[in-house]
């Protein structure tokens, strides 16, 4: 059904993706899909690596690491966004195109009154995203 | 099982010294959420830097006499104290400058010897010059040339032993050529070299030593060789809080003065009513504007903006160039240079100078102007250099914007100084300096249009200035961090407006002003501190190779 599934991740909050990486793993698992973890960074030094170089790095680890748990085929894929706050969907949506991916797989918070206004990034990518998107809650 | 070659990163990012510390970026800040919004602030300088905003305003607001007596003794004081140090140490800034665009650490490159620049050669200068000087070449352009010439023409007055003239050096009595000369060349010394060097300074520290050596995007960060670890503590806490304080007070008193000043404009222009009420109506357009263009981002508002102004304003140059005494402004230019080349030494000489006024009230007030502004530009330029090597990065800086400004001054005040010296048109010297710019254009063809779109650049570099600098604060208080919650940009945003809004009702616009130049004093030091630790950072970079 789904070849190559593409999972967005923010490895500084990894605890909070526990639910989208399971769904995604299982997912793949069921079809024979791989999975290419996204992660966008700055060229500026952040919490979780000081440098693009270091991002890729430690991006291809995690993703070395979920594949030799899960026993799926995983690929890392870093994107690079000059001011992550406002261009990350845009990057991800790029990732989207550039991956190949025919489906995301996205972990999201439960929407409260300040979505009507400003929709997450979820949202954004369910919207405007050429592939299927799940998004999953909680 | 990576393919991360195929992505737009740089990688490898070559070779560069990491500075190995246990501080984590972001380690110190809180994680939460106000009501429907998440923030990621720095504890505690987001707090201190807001409460401390808070409470000046007060005391402006509350004691506006005692305030205003304050600050205005305190700003001359520290300019005519200081003048001899602030005219050194930005001697120090230029000559520095110039020895790494010639050593061998020209060719370190930012952000790893293999990085890749972020922007394009136009994105990055139309960024760059937006933040660091763009409004007020539109109110000095005209005015300062103009004041030099007039001054320099009436030759030195003095009484009791002191000059009371404002002319600079030995002036240039009756002699109207040398006066232009003379006019010019103190001109662009203001708008050349000297200011730009000190960006550059404060720029490279921290472009150095957060693409290279992996610290966090903040100014305390250039500390790190001086105080080591103690950067990460209260020592970088009050580093990055005058930071804050310094921007935001910048930005919201040139804020509200701008606004008095596109009032006076727009006055003159459609005799729309001067008073508080428009003037609070400009600054929530101008800061309605802004907030779109930080919500929008670096790429897809700030820069959009900065590119629309830069092109806006090269159209407005070109037409007065076509349109005025071409031949007299382009043989200026060449003039004008000459004369800053032949001036340099005398006007940027610090010591033993009799033209007290000149040198105490213009350039000393220039070099602390600049200065308190440098923390708040650096890091923007900081923020868009990486992937250039120190030498293009110097150059771009340093000599290109230079260049330009000496251009501005051509086209703008040689225009008005023509028009006073060939056909004696005296409103362009005697209009209060908001309006010399549009009394120049008066006296050009197609008036109405030039001078709507001199309002529309005003306002769209007040726009440029207050998203950037927005930005700016936000990641100082998010303890370098880009990745931030909107929310905080937002917030930012709006409580610059804010305070410019309380003070120009209030009163107390100019003691913050006051205020603001004063932290140059301090700031000074630290600048030179900077030109060490950059040095230092350098070496270790050379080394490696």
């Amino acid at each position: 059904m789904y070849r190559q599934i593409m999972v967005p991740v923010d490895l500084a909050h990894e605890a909070t993706l526990a639910h989208a990486l399971a769904v995604a793993a299982d997912l793949a698992r069921h079809w024979g899909a791989s999975i290419t973890y996204v992660g966008v960074t700055s060229p500026v030094p952040g919490t979780f690596a000081h440098n693009p170089g270091e991002f890729a790095r430690k991006l291809a680890e995690f993703a070395t690491a979920q594949g030799a748990a899960l026993g799926i085929e995983t690929r890392a894929h870093p994107a690079i966004a000059h001011d992550p706050t406002t261009e990350v969907d845009d990057a991800l949506l790029r990732a989207v195109d550039e991956t190949g991916a025919d489906l995301v797989v996205m972990q999201s918070h439960i929407p409260g009154l300040v979505d009507y206004v400003w929709p997450s990034n979820g949202g954004k990518i369910a919207a405007h995203a050429r592939a299927s998107v799940m998004v999953v809650r909680g | 099982m990576s393919d991360t070659d195929a992505q737009g990163i740089p990688e490898p990012e070559g070779h560069s010294q990491l500075i190995e510390t246990d501080y984590e970026i972001g380690q110190d800040n809180i994680e939460t959420s106000v009501g429907p919004f998440g923030l990621d602030i720095h504890n505690p300088v987001f707090l201190i830097s807001g409460l401390s905003i808070i409470a000046f305003v007060f005391y402006a607001l509350v004691l506006p006499e005692q305030a205003e007596s304050f600050f205005g003794w305190l700003r001359p004081a520290i300019t005519s104290t200081f003048d001899g140090f602030f005219l050194a140490a930005a001697n120090i800034f230029v000559l520095f400058c110039v020895f790494l665009i010639f050593s061998r650490f020209g060719s370190v490159r930012l952000g790893g010897a293999d990085a890749t620049p972020d922007y394009s050669y136009i994105g990055w200068f139309a960024m760059l010059f937006a933040a660091g000087m763009g409004i007020g070449l539109m109110f000095y352009g005209v005015s300062e040339p103009m004041s030099h010439f007039s001054s320099s023409l009436g030759g030195i007055t003095e009484e009791g032993g002191a000059r009371t003239d404002w002319a600079p050096l030995g002036a240039a009595a009756g002699n109207e050529a040398e006066a232009i000369r003379l006019g010019m060349a103190a001109t662009v010394f203001h708008w050349g070299l000297h200011p730009w060097a000190i960006y550059a300074v404060v720029a490279l520290a921290l472009a150095l030593f957060s693409y290279n050596k992996g610290l966090p995007l903040t100014i305390r960060s250039a500390f790190y060789p001086i105080f080591g670890d103690r950067v990460w503590g209260w020592t970088g806490h009050v580093i990055d809080t005058l930071a804050v304080f310094a921007t935001l007070f910048g930005l919201a008193t040139s804020l509200g003065f701008g606004a008095t000043q596109a009032n006076a404009g727009l006055n003159l222009l459609f005799g729309v009513p001067v008073g508080p009420t428009t003037e609070v109506i400009l600054i929530t357009a101008i800061t309605s504007v802004a907030l779109i263009s930080v919500v929008r981002g670096l790429d897809g508002g700030v820069k959009i903006l900065s590119e629309i102004n830069m092109g806006l304003a090269a159209l407005l140059l070109l037409f007065v160039l076509l349109v005025g005494p071409t031949l007299a402004i382009l043989t200026g230019f060449g003039k004008s240079l000459l004369a800053y080349g032949e001036y340099l030494p005398a006007l940027s000489n610090p010591f033993a100078r009799t033209d007290d006024n000149f040198r105490q009230g213009w350039t000393a007030f220039y070099w602390a102007w600049w200065i308190s502004w440098s923390p708040f530009v650096g890091m923007f330029i900081a923020r868009v250099s990486r992937g250039r090597s120190v030498r293009e990065f110097i150059i771009a800086v340093l000599l290109v914007p230079s260049l330009v400004c000496v251009l501005w001054m051509s086209v703008f005040g040689g225009t008005a100084i023509q028009q006073f010296v060939q056909d004696g048109y005296t409103a362009v010297k005697d209009a209060p300096l908001e309006l010399k710019l549009f009394e120049m254009l008066k006296e050009l063809p197609l008036a109405s249009i030039t001078s709507f779109v001199g309002i529309i650049l005003v306002v769209v570099f007040f726009v440029t200035s207050s998203d950037s600098g927005s930005l700016v604060i936000d990641t100082i208080t998010a303890g370098g961090k880009v990745d931030a919650p909107v929310p905080q940009r937002v917030f930012w945003c709006i409580f610059e407006g804010a305070v410019a809004i309380v003070l120009l009702i209030g009163g107390g616009l100019s003691s913050l002003q006051a205020m603001v130049i004063s932290t140059g004093l301090p700031f000074t030091i630290v600048l030179l501190l900077m030109c060490w630790a950059i040095l230092r950072g350098l070496q270790d970079e050379v080394r490696g190779t």
